[in-house]
């Protein structure tokens, strides 16, 4: 019997109750929300539960909102997988723009490792609790995180690109 | 003996006599070192497909004198950057131009390698010559294997006229000292 949403949802709100919300079928995948604080407890719930069997990950990424309150600026998605009834999920949970900060999963998925890091490198989220959280994909000297909003994604050392050529001004002269 | 197609490079300038040829030594060091330029190339994208065309059979820079790729930059001439170079590649890239031995001569091929090309953008050098000392600039968006052929033309032009003293003069102790090369 294949594994519905609905049971999904009905075992999770019994584990946690309100900590887990939110839940839609979000085009074709079901998702919802947790609260940042209980995220390994949800995954790992969701890991070893004998029916629902969510025992692979197969993404974690970091999503910036800077318009929104300080309490849910940064995002953290999770994606999960069950290989046996072949259904996937995703779980959002939101943290805090000034200290966003969240407990490493990669005790329980050893692929979040990377997965992390890159979060990290380009968001600037502390993983609480990572083995070795360091850049992974820009180099070691760089100071921004380059996927949040408020840093530049053109290069500012750039001195032979002419503005005019590139239509970055209003008037071509 | 039929006709050979072999071309024959022209001897420099010089006064013959009998069993003698009088000329400058620079001159005979840039003939010599123009036409066996071995390359070492540094492919990161499609610029680099474009060079493997160059040294194919149909455009041959087997013709030129850089018959033989060297993958070691300890016995390369000629350091060929072609493609797309990221910021974390950068320190590569200069490791990899500090292990030539001198002369060393480098050709940025295409636009990435040139200016940082379309990517204008955080993680990517914008110009090889942010970190290493560059002769020749080939344009293009990849350039067709004529423009590389083209550009090491021009290199086998610098490469003649270049003095024998040029690498150690102040002028170019000064440039590498700019790049903190040492």
């Amino acid at each position: 019997m294949a594994l519905e949403t609905t049971a999904i949802q009905e075992k999770l709100v019994a584990a946690f109750g309100a900590d887990v919300f939110d839940f839609k079928q979000d085009r074709d995948i079901f998702s919802f929300e947790i609260t940042s604080d209980i995220n390994t407890a949800v995954l790992l719930f969701l890991k070893n539960d004998p029916i629902l069997r969510f025992h692979f990950l197969t993404d974690l990424c970091g999503v910036h909102y800077p318009e929104n309150d300080v309490n849910h600026q940064f995002e953290i998605v999770y994606h999960l997988h069950n290989w046996y009834e072949n259904k996937r999920i995703r779980i959002k949970t939101f943290l805090n723009g000034e200290n966003p900060e969240i407990k490493t999963a990669s005790t329980i998925f050893l692929s979040t490792n990377w997965m992390e890091r890159e979060t990290y490198d380009f968001y600037g989220i502390n993983f609480i609790g990572h083995p070795q959280l360091k850049r992974i994909l820009n180099m070691d000297e760089m100071v921004s995180f380059p996927m949040r909003k408020e840093f530049p994604l053109e290069d500012s050392g750039r001195t032979d690109k002419d503005d005019r050529f590139f239509g970055r001004t209003s008037i071509n002269i | 003996m039929s006709e050979t197609k072999i071309n024959m490079v022209a001897p420099p300038e010089g006064v013959v006599g009998e069993g003698f040829f009088a000329t400058k030594l620079n001159e005979v060091v840039g003939m010599a070192r123009a036409n066996s330029l071995w390359p070492l190339p540094f492919a990161t994208s499609c610029c680099g497909i474009e060079f493997m065309a160059t040294m194919a059979s149909h455009y041959d820079l087997g013709r030129f004198g850089s018959e033989r790729n060297s993958f070691s930059p300890r016995q390369a001439d000629m350091l060929l950057v072609m493609g797309t170079i990221s910021k974390k590649m950068g320190g590569v890239l200069r490791q990899v131009y500090e292990q030539m031995a001198e002369p060393r001569w480098v050709i940025a091929v295409g636009a990435c390698a040139s200016s940082g090309g379309i990517f204008d953008t955080y993680s990517v050098l914008q110009g090889i010559d942010k970190v290493i000392p560059v002769d020749v600039y080939v344009p293009g968006c990849p350039p067709r294997p004529e423009q590389i052929i083209d550009g090491i033309m021009k290199l086998q032009e610098l490469v003649r006229t270049e003095s024998v003293r040029r690498r150690s003069s102040p002028e170019y102790q000064e440039l590498l000292a700019s790049y903190n090369i040492k």
